[in-house]
Parts: C-alpha cells; sequence; structure tokens
C-alpha cells in the first residue's frame, strides 16, 4: 500500500481537511461478491446466534464478518492477497455544530485538547489515549455491546486555544476527520465553539446512502455531545432525571437504586 | 414514599414509589409540607402538552423541610424550611447570569425536545413533563432539589406554610407579569384571569406603581376576590362586552397594561369560543387564544401585552394587525423564579401582600384527582387546593 503524506499546509481553511480513504471506506469486493457475501453472513447470523450456544455464537460471529464484508465491500483477507476490483471513491460525509459555552476560550480549549477527557463527554466514546505528541488511540464500544472498534488518529493542525483538527491515520475502522475552532463570544458570552466532522460512509456507495438517512442521527449524536461538553464546563456535571422516582412500573429487578447507580457510572459525578 | 401520579388523561392515582435520593452533589432532598395545584397542571391533565408519561409525579409549586443535603450544598443545612421556585436553574449559564432562569441552558436533560418543539432548550421544571427535564414532581412526600443553592430559599422566621407556599410560583409569576408590563405611574393594568396567577399579578401591579387594576374573569366568586383581597375594579365577560367596557372605563384609552394570566385554555363567548374550542378538541389547535386576543385589541395604542398563562404551541387567528399598528409591545416567558424570590419574601414579611387568601382547600395526596377536579370545576369557590402529602400517611 501507497504511503500518504500528510502536509499541514494543505489545512489552512475551515473544514478543508478530508479523511483519508484508506480503511473501511476502501471498497475491494466486486458487487455480486458483495451480495452473495451479505446474504450467507445474514443467515449465518441468524441460525448462528438463535441457539445461545458455543457454536452457534461462532457461526453468529462467522455471519458477523461476512455480512460486514458484503455491506462495506471491504473485505480484508482480499487485501492482504491484493485481490479484488479497482477502488472507488466515495463521497465524503459531513456533519456540523456549533454551541456557545458560558467559560473563556482557553479553559474550553485546554479541556477538548486533553484528548483523554473526550469520553467524558462523547457518549459513544469509551477511552482516547495519546500515544505520542500528534498521535492517539480511540476506542468505541459497537452499539448493542458485541465487541469495539478502535482506529489511531493524528493531529494535523494545533494553534493554541483556537483550532484543532485532526484525521484518522491508515486502515481506520471509519476513516474521519475533524476540524474544532475556539472563538470568543461576542458581548462577553463566553467561547464558541465550531465542529466540522468528515467521514467516508464504511459502506461505499451503498454506504453513502445509508450515511444520507443516518447522518441526521450523528448529527444530532454531535450535538448531544456538545451539549454534554458545555454542561461539563458550565456546571461541572451532567443533569439527570431519570434516576428519581417515578410511578412506572419497574421491570423485575429493576430498582430506582440501579439507576442512580447508572446515572453515577458517568465520570461527571 | 407516596406520590400523585398521571395516570392517562384526567386519571390520577396515588401510587407507591421510590424514594427520592440525592444523586447530584448539587441536590438537596426536601420533606415536602405543601404542594399546591396549578392550573399549568390542567393543560398536563387533559393532554394538550405532550411527553407526559403514564408514571410522572405532577406538581411543581412546593416548599418544605430539608433533610439531606448534598456535599455542594452551601445555603442548606438539614431541618431548614425552604419554599422552591418551580423552575430548575444552573446559575452559571448565560442566561442565569442575566437572571433569565426559565431560560437556563443547562437544567433540561431532555433539551432535544423543547429544541424540537420551541428551536431551543429551556430550563427544567419539577413535575411538567418531559418536554421541560421530565423530573419528579412535588405532590410527593419527598422531593430532589437539583442546584439547591440556586433554586431554594430559606423561609423567614414568623411566617406561616400558607403565606409562603405561592412563593414557588403563583406569586413570582404574577409578579414578573407584573414587572414585564412596563408598568409607569398613571397606568391602568388589565389582568385576564382573577385565579392564583392573576391574584398576584394584581397585587404586584399595586406594588409596582400601577394607578389602577381591572380584574376579567367569569367567576363571580374569583372577582370578589379580586376586589376584596387585590383591590381591583372587576369585568365579569359573561356580563358585559369587555372591550367597550375597558374602553369606557378608561375615558376610551384601553388599559396602558395588559396581562394575560389564563393562556392556552381559556374560556369565551360566543363564535369565536366555539371556533376555538373545536379545534383544540380535534387537536387541530393546541392553544385557545381568546384571551390573547382580547388582550391585544382592548390594548392602549403603544401599550403593553404581558403574558405568563401558559402556551404550548400553535395558536389561531391572533390579531397581528392590531399589535402592528397599535405599535405594541409583546413581553412574556415562564417566570424566573430565583430571580424574584427573595424580594417577594420580604414583601410577605413586610405584611404588603399575604397570598395565604388563595388557599381554599387542603387535602391529602389520596384526594389527588377529586383536589384537581375541584380546582378545574371552580366548586365550591376553590381558588387553589394545595396538598399536605404528609396527610396521606394515614390514609391508604
Amino acid at each position: 500500500m501507497a504511503t500518504i503524506k500528510i502536509r499541514s499546509s494543505e489545512f489552512i481553511d475551515r473544514g478543508v481537511i478530508k479523511p483519508l480513504p484508506t480503511g473501511s471506506s476502501y471498497m475491494n469486493v466486486g458487487s455480486t461478491e458483495r451480495i452473495v457475501s451479505a446474504a450467507a453472513g445474514l443467515a449465518l447470523m441468524y441460525f448462528g446466534l438463535r441457539k445461545f450456544s458455543m457454536p452457534g455464537l461462532l457461526a453468529g460471529a462467522a455471519g458477523a464478518a461476512l455480512f460486514e464484508r458484503g455491506a462495506s465491500g471491504y473485505c480484508p483477507v482480499n487485501n492482504l492477497v491484493q485481490r479484488g476490483p479497482a477502488k472507488k471513491s466515495v463521497e465524503t460525509a459531513e456533519i456540523t455544530k456549533s454551541l456557545t459555552i458560558n467559560k473563556p476560550r482557553t479553559e474550553v480549549y485546554q479541556y477538548w485538547r486533553k484528548l483523554e477527557n473526550l469520553p467524558t463527554f462523547m457518549q459513544h466514546l469509551e477511552s482516547v489515549s495519546q500515544t505520542d505528541e500528534r498521535r492517539s488511540h480511540w476506542v468505541a464500544p459497537v452499539p448493542g455491546g458485541v465487541g469495539k472498534i478502535s482506529w489511531d488518529a493524528e493531529i494535523v493542525e494545533e494553534v493554541e486555544n483556537e483550532k484543532l483538527s485532526w484525521r484518522s491515520v491508515l486502515n481506520a475502522a471509519v476513516d474521519n476527520s475533524g476540524e474544532v475552532l475556539f472563538k470568543d463570544a461576542p458581548g462577553d458570552q463566553g467561547t464558541e465553539i465550531y465542529v466540522i466532522i468528515k467521514y467516508l460512509p464504511p459502506a461505499g456507495a451503498i454506504g453513502s446512502t445509508v450515511a444520507k438517512l443516518f447522518n441526521p442521527a450523528f448529527k444530532q449524536m454531535l450535538k448531544e455531545d456538545l451539549r454534554r461538553f458545555k454542561r461539563l464546563m458550565e456546571i461541572g456535571e451532567i443533569p439527570v432525571s431519570e434516576a428519581q422516582p417515578s410511578g412506572k412500573k419497574l421491570a423485575f429487578g429493576d430498582t430506582t437504586h440501579d439507576k442512580i447507580e447508572q446515572a453515577y457510572e458517568s465520570p461527571l459525578l | 414514599m407516596k406520590a400523585l401520579c398521571y395516570n392517562s388523561v384526567k386519571d390520577l392515582r396515588v401510587e407507591n414509589v421510590p424514594d427520592p435520593e440525592i444523586i447530584s452533589p448539587k441536590d438537596m432532598i426536601v420533606r415536602v409540607t405543601l404542594s399546591s395545584v396549578c392550573g399549568s397542571d390542567l393543560h398536563i391533565i387533559n393532554g394538550f402538552i405532550p411527553t407526559v408519561k403514564a408514571g410522572d409525579v405532577l406538581g411543581h409549586e412546593f416548599m418544605g423541610g430539608v433533610v439531606e443535603t448534598g456535599r455542594d450544598v452551601k445555603k442548606f443545612v438539614k431541618g431548614d424550611r425552604v419554599v422552591v421556585a418551580s423552575v430548575i436553574a444552573c446559575g452559571e449559564c448565560h442566561y442565569c447570569n442575566q437572571q433569565s432562569y426559565s431560560l437556563c441552558d443547562n437544567t433540561n436533560p431532555n433539551a432535544y425536545l423543547p429544541e424540537k418543539m420551541f428551536g431551543d432548550t429551556l430550563a427544567g421544571i419539577y413535575g411538567y413533563t418531559h418536554a421541560f427535564g421530565g423530573y419528579a414532581g412535588s405532590h410527593a412526600q419527598y422531593i430532589r432539589v437539583p442546584f439547591a443553592d440556586n433554586g431554594a430559599f430559606k423561609v423567614p422566621e414568623g411566617l406561616q406554610d400558607d403565606s409562603v407556599i405561592f412563593c414557588s410560583d403563583a406569586f413570582p409569576t404574577g409578579y414578573m407579569a407584573a414587572d414585564m408590563a412596563n408598568i409607569k405611574p398613571g397606568s391602568v393594568v388589565a389582568v385576564w384571569g382573577a385565579g392564583g396567577v392573576g391574584q398576584m399579578a394584581m397585587q404586584s401591579a399595586w406594588l409596582l406603581g400601577a394607578e389602577r387594576v381591572i380584574a376579567i374573569d367569569r367567576e363571580a366568586y374569583r372577582l370578589r376576590v379580586a376586589k376584596e383581597k387585590s383591590k381591583a375594579e372587576t369585568l365579569n365577560f359573561t356580563e358585559v362586552e369587555v372591550l367597550e367596557a375597558l374602553k369606557d372605563l378608561t375615558g376610551g384609552r384601553g388599559p396602558d397594561c395588559c396581562i394575560d394570566a389564563v393562556g392556552m385554555e381559556s374560556s369565551g363567548t360566543g363564535i369565536g369560543y366555539a371556533y376555538d374550542k373545536a379545534k383544540q378538541w380535534a387537536r387541530m389547535e393546541n392553544d385557545r387564544p381568546l384571551v390573547l386576543r382580547d388582550a391585544i385589541m382592548a390594548c392602549r395604542k403603544g401599550g403593553t401585552v404581558s403574558i405568563v398563562g401558559v402556551y404550548s404551541g400553535f395558536a389561531d387567528k391572533i390579531p397581528m394587525g392590531a399589535a402592528m399598528n397599535k405599535a405594541l409591545t409583546f413581553k412574556m416567558g415562564q417566570m424566573h423564579g430565583p430571580k424574584y424570590i427573595p424580594r417577594l419574601l420580604d414583601h410577605v414579611q413586610n405584611g404588603d401582600v399575604d397570598p395565604s387568601f388563595l388557599v381554599t382547600h387542603k387535602m391529602g395526596l389520596h384526594q389527588g384527582q377529586q383536589g384537581y377536579d375541584m380546582f378545574t370545576l371552580k366548586e365550591d369557590n376553590c381558588m387553589r387546593v394545595v396538598f399536605d402529602p404528609q396527610k396521606s400517611l394515614q390514609h391508604g
């Protein structure tokens, strides 16, 4: 695989940075093969996971892998043996959000810049660890609790207290890049943050359609993450109302205390 | 503990629910001694405000005694007697810094709901649907008070519960209505709605220097109270043509300040009322804005319309032509409780206002449905039913 050069001079203006199409957005499985893979994968998952046994789970896992190969059009085995059709370019999906935080810009920037802090408000991240000055390792649980995905990212530009941009490095689970800008809000209202995230839909051309469908959800996710960030910065906590008395019938074994424990699991309290 | 919960439209039930616990270090737990019904609860109970769920504990106007404090609570200790603002505010965001507490950015965990309904997030309110945060309400033996240092206020020695309870919501709402109405020396203030909030608006109008105060309602007994307790002139809209009467009473000018203390389920007469009632029944219109229409039409040129009656969605046939061409000022909002409560407690302590006349009925939680029915139907000259949640201990 060719080495990709990252030149920070490319990233002068907002949102110029783009993710590198190296990981799962890169397709190397043909169309017919993808359909067959996906269908076979689904069938295996269905029959495998119907029975809660070791062989069943294994069949289910194999099915999931096959399905992913079909859905994404990317096969790691093909990649290794240099097999498969030529790569296709895919459309970059983009989400942007901005929010005003009633705290000084340096404070807001410094909290964000310590990348280990990000999972305290980015609900779908498990951890971020800085591996060297520029590189970081990101881990996110897969929805449904059946494993994790992880990727490495690299800071491509940093202007202290003003701007931070990054992008995922080779073979990321989701090729992505992003930029956060920090500006003084007018009229002594704190700091405006502008977030631009770009990603290459993991499922290739089909994925572009899927991304269009899911983009509003991602946008809402980003918005909620930023809101949590704001609340954390402004009041040091993220208020909850779920873990409290209600007359609704609780499920067996479910107690208000458990719910409070869950609320406490948030690292913010 | 026992709590009065929403079950379905016009169906409230007392349930055994778990006791509240401290969740954040800024929380405290209050043992509720009084918790009032409020006209705005009726919009929820009657099914006009979405996002209420079966099991939600209702009630947002309350006072009580502190039984437990989180480690970051500085202003209170166990045993303090407190009255709590119905609106939950963080005290740290830009809006709280401006004392616009009901616009707090941070206390609504379900911020996305008002964002969808109203275009932005709003403060949480106790027991007031999930769009307003989904916080458990005060019609319960105990309640968790988040951001206690910002929302709760110590009750001065020597004041009776009945005189203090309405400093939680009705008095600050009425006071804010008067505050927004731009009352100046010589101002004539008309108040639509002679319920709890309306009465407090009338008395606040006097505090802020009104020249005359006129009360408008359909219930003779409420107008009687407005005359006796709030020193208002009164108009019964079932007996007189209000717009004409207001002109006749004010040298042909109309009131300088018009306060809507009724909101979305207002009553009226004639074809307009039937039209709105039908649309609202069919859920084609959330709001039945008869009072608002009258306030706009009655208001003198260049005057101010101040709205504290609750609206939840869309309202039809608002006379914008009259509002625009008469150059009216509109001011409105949910009340910014903590901004006003300290000065209102002072007024109560000084004897300027004693809101205790609003407590016409006291009940236990087990009489919750009955209490709300009585309040809705305005039976037995009911102004406000106030629950004593501890009283329900003796009953199933």
